[in-house]
């Protein structure tokens, strides 16, 4: 297959030809320039799915590798080193599906500086995609790196009042992490000869035990600030809060997956044995976010607050099935966290159109907005139950998994799964509360006696969400094929370098 | 000599002779150009540096020594000095409108300028602790001169009067240390010095003492804590075209002969001088980037960013007395040389073009405030900032990044993790600052001024895009430093 037609190379980079022709582009025009991002993102997850098409269901390896040599030096290869299989192709196909519904959120919210805006949130998905896709350390660690300054600018530049604290204090924390990560990068290159992450993969017993834990520290240390797993979660809310819509429907969407991921990717295929000893301890982190996370989502007045919190509580399931160690888990936590990107993204959505219309994001400056709005009300419901795992709805498929395999697990206690239920009873009190404080009883405030009604656009953004909430929901088969076998093949690879096999 | 040897000799300088004699020629052809002219002094004077750049590009590849031992020509040479006419190049594109802006422009800077260039030339390729001395005092008294150019003004003044003295006071050291490891070993020269060593004919104590003193003058040329105290006065009140040159050229002068002195003559003091080496190092490295954050005028800003980032070199130093970890060493030392260089002058650009000269006081324009709205009303050059400023953090996709990642990379290749961990934690401190300027051109509003002027532009965005393009295309560059090896006798 040709290099540049490679459908991985078209996915990650096509962004980039929006970018150029963005660049060339008049700043006054702004309807155009919303046009040719849109079409761009659309084309992009144009590409993602004849991804999809070629990806080949049943096979454990990754597939549609590409290797090149890039940088040599000092008896050091950086290979260009990109593939897919089922841990990463749903992350890839929600990163390109997420992208145009955030910039067509977009078309009346962003008025300032329209270009730069698509600038950044094209290049933010290059980013991201890529991300998903390297297979050589190095490689990884770049695309890593560079989603924090399109998001950095997205913050700081199109967010609300404290959004240069929240700006810097979101590249700060997240970089603090990855500078740990990129030591213990460079560790793995010095001394198992390769960047390759299959390669490290292979050789994974070759680490003695106790530089495995410092390894697997130094890794967790970036994704978990990322995650953000509690205590190291509170750049989240600052972030979430000042972000704008889009910005914010893509981090908790697709960013926060980035943390999980790595674990995924990285955490327990590398190092292991340190996995299988420090699976307790992360999974008791996760069982307090989730607890922790749902307390506070329900103490929040501000509603985008709130769903950050939630946001804590949700991906402390995903740490939990991902720390169960066993496909039940693991899989359970690839799907949630499609879940919460859809979920999340869509409650995003949602506050952020009631944002633009009222200006304030206060639950008591509302009521009764179901007679008002009927439609938004109506939509609001259905993403609501998914989100705190009404059965039939995408929610509950993913920590149902989760919470069997938590159960399940040999390597962690059965007490971590018990205790996590009771967030998702908390989740359905603090989404319930939500809903009726704004939606449900009379009207109370003058103002909103004259809002209107979603617009096409608006139903245009939510729809898309919706189907997959619903598909997930009724029939997640196709899903669960996808990525079963290479959760398969991690596992077992999991238990056997353990020793345990 | 027969002729035949002088001219063999020669030929090893030969780049350093052709800009000596242009210099001299020009001081000539100086007279001779009307006063509203000296603008042509600036072309001659980059063409002198063009010339010189071809002969040692053309030197390349070359290991050769001459005058009996005094002089190298080695990868590492040639490495150095490539940067140094390189950054030479740039500084004369960064004076040419700065100089007539400020009403300073005179002849005499391009000539000055270009003695302190060949300074730094013989720096690189002396062999000799005499000739290095020689080469220190040539290229620093120039720019001791330089550094007051902007004459009546009283910043600059004192400066150079600063410089002058401080450096002086240097130098002193410097020489006393020379003089003790000759009382130690007899000889001056370096390869004879690492003979005597060998055959175990030297006074070790003396020796020890002799070295740490070389080490201390030049660790004041490179601004290394706890001898920076000159850089944030003398950077902040030289004009900014000198300060531009001086934090690029002066320090890889002063690394050059460090690495020459330590790795090739005296890795027997290692025992002693490793851990002196190393705290030398974190603390520039803290130092640097925690008082950097406090500073709220842009040049001093960057001279307290200056002296980090001879902390970073200075890693690679740390390994000096290990033969095969040095030389590993030495090529991530000149790589992160360059990329610092390339980020550096470039940030000064934009520094520069953001100057006012006729402010009401002199940081009018220098202050990080100044920067507000820089985004809005000149994308072009706030993006090449932005470029310079991230490369300066490390972030990927930059030149710095692949500076720090090789720099590290040899760290802990050399067994010191603790100090790539100092090195890692310290440039997210330098995070902050850098950030803040990002943060007052995009996030914040204001009306910035900016001098537009072709040199001062190309040079930004020449250097920006060199930061992008080359951290990707890097191997070339890397294999390249890598290949630049230091003759060891």
């Amino acid at each position: 297959m040709n290099l540049l037609l490679h459908p991985i190379i078209l996915t990650t980079f096509f962004p980039l030809i929006g970018v150029l022709i963005l660049l060339f582009m008049k700043s006054e025009h702004k309807n155009a320039i919303r046009w040719v991002a849109l079409v761009t993102s659309i084309v992009t997850f144009g590409f993602s799915l004849t991804l999809l098409a070629f990806f080949k269901l049943g096979v454990e390896e990754i597939q549609m590798v590409i290797n090149k040599p890039w940088i040599q030096f000092g008896g050091l290869t950086i290979n260009f080193h990109m593939g897919v299989d089922g841990l990463s192709i749903l992350l890839v196909m929600l990163t390109t599906f997420l992208t145009p519904i955030s910039i067509l959120s977009t078309w009346t919210a962003v008025e300032e500086r329209v270009k730069d805006f698509m600038i950044f949130f094209l290049l933010l998905e290059m980013g991201m995609v890529g991300v998903f896709v390297s297979l050589d350390l190095f490689l990884f660690y770049i695309f890593w790196e560079f989603t924090l300054i399109p998001m950095y600018f997205l913050i700081g530049v199109w967010g609300g009042p404290r959004r240069m604290y929240a700006a810097i204090k979101f590249f700060l924390y997240t970089m603090a992490g990855s500078i740990l990560m990129l030591l213990a990068i460079l560790w793995l290159g010095i001394n198992q000869q390769t960047f390759s992450v299959p390669e490290i993969i292979a050789n994974a017993g070759s680490i003695a035990p106790n530089i495995q834990l410092w390894l697997f520290l130094a890794f967790a240390a970036a994704f978990a600030i990322k995650v953000p797993m509690w205590p190291l979660h509170s750049w989240l809310p600052d972030a979430h809060v000042e972000a704008p819509t889009a910005g914010s429907v893509i981090l908790a969407g697709v960013l926060l997956k980035m943390g999980t991921y790595g674990f995924l990717r990285f955490n327990l295929a590398m190092f292991p044995d340190a996995a299988v000893k420090a699976a307790p301890w992360l999974a008791l982190l996760a069982t307090i976010g989730i607890i922790y996370g749902a307390i506070v989502s329900y103490a929040q007045q501000d509603v985008k607050k709130l769903v950050a919190y939630s946001s804590v509580s949700h991906l402390g399931f995903v740490m939990l099935g991902l720390f169960a160690l066993n496909p039940q888990g693991i899989q359970g936590a690839i799907l949630q966290m499609v879940n919460h990107g859809l979920s999340t993204g869509a409650l995003f959505l949602i506050v952020g159109i009631i944002y633009e219309r009222r200006h304030t994001r206060d639950m008591d400056a509302f009521g009764g907005l179901w007679k008002i709005m009927p439609i938004y009300g109506v939509l609001t419901l259905i993403v609501t139950l998914s989100s705190m795992g009404l059965p039939g709805l995408n929610g509950f498929v993913g920590e149902f998994t989760i919470l069997l395999g938590a159960f399940g697990s040999s390597f962690i206690s059965p007490w971590f799964a018990g205790v996590s239920t009771v967030g998702v009873i908390l989740a359905a009190i603090y989404m319930l509360k939500m809903f009726q404080k704004m939606f449900l009883g009379p009207v109370i405030h003058d103002e909103n006696k004259t809002l209107k009604d979603l617009s096409w656009r608006e139903i245009v953004t939510l729809v898309p969400l919706l189907v997959f909430i619903f598909w997930i929901g009724l029939y997640p088969k196709f899903f669960f094929d996808l990525m079963s076998p290479s959760v398969d093949l991690l596992v077992r690879n999991l238990l056997q370098a353990a020793g345990l096999q | 000599m027969s002729l035949i040897q002088l001219s063999e000799n020669l030929k090893v300088i030969l780049p350093l002779v052709v800009l000596v004699v242009w210099a001299c020629g020009l001081l000539l052809v100086d007279l001779f150009i009307p006063k509203e002219r000296k603008g042509l002094m600036a072309l001659l004077a980059a063409l002198g540096l063009a010339v010189t750049l071809g002969l040692t590009i053309a030197q390349k590849g070359q290991y050769d020594t001459a005058f009996g031992g005094m002089i190298t020509l080695d990868g590492f040479a040639v490495f150095l000095n490539i940067l140094f006419l390189g950054s030479g190049l740039a500084a004369i594109a960064l004076a040419y409108d700065y100089l007539k802006r400020r009403g300073i422009e005179r002849g005499e800077y391009y000539i000055l300028l270009m003695f302190s260039i060949s300074g730094m030339l013989l720096m690189a390729q002396a062999s000799d602790l005499i000739v290095i001395f020689l080469a220190l005092e040539l290229l620093s008294i120039p720019l001791y001169v330089l550094a007051g150019f902007a004459r009546p003004q009283l910043e600059s003044e004192e400066a150079a009067l600063k410089y002058f003295l401080l450096g002086a006071f240097a130098g002193s050291f410097f020489v006393f240390g020379v003089a003790l490891v000759f009382g130690a070993t007899g000889t001056t020269s370096l390869p004879l010095i690492y003979t005597a060593i060998l055959s175990n004919q030297y006074n070790a104590l003396l020796l020890l003492v002799g070295g740490a003193l070389m080490m201390i003058g030049l660790s004041f040329k490179v601004a290394a804590v706890p001898f920076h105290m000159w850089t944030p006065d003398v950077y902040h009140g030289a004009p900014s075209s000198v300060t531009a040159f001086m934090s690029v050229g002066a320090k890889a002068a002063g690394f050059a002969a460090l690495f020459r002195i330590l790795v090739a003559a005296l890795p027997v003091t290692a025992p002693n001088l490793t851990m002196v080496i190393w705290v030398l190092s974190a603390l520039t490295m803290i130092l640097g980037n925690l008082v950097a954050i406090a500073q709220s005028n842009v040049k001093r800003m960057l001279a307290y960013s200056s002296i980090a980032h001879a902390g970073y070199i200075l890693m690679a130093l740390v390994p000096f007395g290990d033969p095969t970890g040095a030389q590993r060493s030495v090529g991530s030392a000149l790589f992160y040389l360059l990329s610092y260089a390339i980020t550096s002058l470039g940030a000064w650009a934009v520094v520069i073009a953001l100057e006012k000269v006729n402010g009401v006081d002199s940081s009018d324009g220098l202050k990080v405030a100044d920067y507000a709205g820089l985004g809005k009303k000149y994308p072009a050059l706030a993006a090449a900032m932005v470029i310079f400023m991230l490369s300066f953090t490390g972030v990927p996709l930059t030149l710095g990044f692949m500076g720090k990642f090789y720099l590290f990379r040899t760290v802990i290749e050399n067994g010191y993790l603790g100090l790539a961990l100092i090195g890692v934690l310290t440039s997210l401190i330098s995070a902050y600052f850098y950030l803040r300027i990002i943060v007052m051109m995009y996030m914040k509003e204001g009306e910035p001024e900016v001098r537009r002027e072709l040199w001062l532009q190309a040079t930004a965005f020449v250097a920006a895009l060199a930061v992008v393009v080359l951290s990707l295309a890097s191997s070339p560059l890397l294999r390249w430093a890598e290949n630049s090896l230091l003759s060891i006798f």
